[in-house]
């Protein structure tokens, strides 16, 4: 087991690995989003209080979870890379902020035009969008470090430590709706008791929401084989591999 | 006809639902092209430099 | 791992739980400005600020809606099912505002006790059903267990 971690540990196999699993992830990606819609526009009935505008659900709230689940995933990979000083790590962490800060401004962005009909406003200050809002400043900001320390090792991680220190920030998000009253309703689906949402609505919405975690697999292994060939350029595999196309 | 004009519709919603999902298309689509441009523009930078190796090593 | 890596581990964890800890603290003496509305009991308790403009959430009362026909000035009744308030609005309302719906409402408390409100917002619960299913469930009489459970601190 371990043997197979620092193997994939290492920039070259990394590479390869990410190179072959990437187009898995990225074609079952679109096969669920082609399903997902589907049973988002057809299958799915009209929701007997807010009607047709609920469908936006199905892209706001695997929005708004892989929000925070791509946060983990960049703070987990930032602390490995601290930890273990691996490479791939690095890259890892720094390929997941733009598509985090990207889901967090979609959850942000449909929740607002979904805001608008159904509660009367494009925004509020509670604290479940303030919280919401932070997440995507915390992502900015992490994007901004990276763009302003010119040394990667540096770069890496000053990034880890603020986006470690940034992990406080979801559980609040998550439970900010329990916690305090807020305009935003409490959970459907993390609900303890009965389920709060028609099982003909529900099933879509899990197949979108597997569909974005495979989208985020496949444009995180496309950006981190990216960064990876760019930290290693001068290394003699990559001349070998992408230059001289040398098969493997 | 009339069921597709009721489709876009969308109850009175349309402009939400729509923006909503077009948004989202347009973003989740720029994360994908985005990499794809630079990745290949890195490629292209690496035969480059390669190839002017080479002339280099030839020429000397 | 060697020592000094385990080391780093430590302060790592350090950190993240310092922060965490001091981040919550923070929130616990912030709480109370990060309410977003308050409900009938409380400012029947006197919790709600008296001389500024604040927020009520609650269940709007079925049958308490009277509407102007000449303007859009509405009145209801606001209930967290232990306490009342009255409310009186002039402006446009929400497509979700309806009889037994949850709103929260922004303005401040006149000397006859009635909140006038200056901006009206649904809140809906996070129960998602057609509309067949929710009949069905009204018709069995059980819709106070799935509406009722918002709105309410």
């Amino acid at each position: 087991m371990w043997k197979w971690i620092t193997k994939y540990a290492s920039p070259m196999h990394f590479y390869l690995l990410a190179n072959r699993l990437t187009p898995w992830f990225g074609w079952s990606a679109a096969v669920l989003f082609a399903v997902g819609l589907y049973g988002a526009f057809f299958y799915a009935p009209a929701d007997y209080q807010q009607g047709e505008s609920f469908r936006i659900i199905y892209i706001h709230v695997p929005s708004a979870w892989m929000s925070m689940f791509v946060y983990m995933v960049m703070a987990g990979a930032g602390a490995a890379g601290l930890i273990w000083k691996t490479k791939v790590s690095d890259a890892v962490a720094r390929s997941c902020a733009p598509l985090g800060a990207s889901f967090t401004f979609l959850a942000l962005a449909t929740g607002s035009l979904w805001g608008k009909p159904m509660w009367g406003t494009w925004w509020v200050w509670d604290a479940r969008l303030t919280s919401e809002l932070i997440l995507l400043f915390l992502y900015l900001g992490y994007i901004a470090l990276q763009s302003a320390i010119d040394d990667r090792r540096t770069a890496a991680r000053a990034g880890a430590i603020l986006a470690l220190v940034g992990v406080v920030n979801i559980p609040i998000i998550h439970y900010s709706v329990i916690w305090w009253n807020t305009l935003h309703q409490g959970p459907t689906i993390s609900k303890l008791d009965s389920p709060s949402i028609h099982i003909d609505m529900l099933i879509p919405l899990l197949v979108m929401a597997l569909a974005f975690n495979l989208y985020f697999a496949a444009m995180v292994l496309i950006r981190a084989r990216m960064e990876i060939v760019e930290q290693e350029k001068n290394s003699k595999w990559v001349q070998e591999l992408i230059v001289d196309k040398v098969s493997v | 006809m009339e069921q597709l004009e009721n489709f876009f519709h969308m109850g009175g919603y349309g402009f939400y639902v729509w923006l909503s999902y077009g948004i989202t298309l347009i973003v989740l689509l720029l994360n994908y092209v985005m990499p794809r441009t630079r990745e290949k523009k890195l490629v292209d930078r690496l035969n480059q430099i390669s190839k002017m190796k080479g002339q280099g090593e030839n020429e000397s | 791992m060697n020592p000094k890596r385990k080391k780093l581990l430590f302060t790592v964890i350090f950190i993240v739980a310092g922060v965490g800890i001091a981040t919550g603290l923070a929130l616990m003496a912030f709480q109370e400005n990060l309410l977003y509305f308050y409900s009938p009991t409380q400012i029947k308790d006197g919790e709600a600020p008296g001389n500024r403009n604040f927020r009520i959430g609650g269940l709007v009362v079925n049958g308490s809606v009277v509407r102007n026909p000449e303007n859009l000035q509405v009145s209801f009744t606001l209930t967290d099912t232990m306490n009342n308030v009255d409310v009186s609005y002039d402006g446009i309302l929400p497509d979700l505002f309806r009889e037994g719906q949850g709103i929260v409402a922004n303005g401040a408390i006149n000397s006859d006790g009635v909140f006038i409100a200056n901006e009206v917002l649904a809140k809906h619960d996070e129960n998602y059903m057609p509309a067949e299913v929710a009949d069905a469930l009204e018709r069995a009489g059980v819709e106070h267990n799935y509406k009722n459970n918002q709105a309410l601190p």
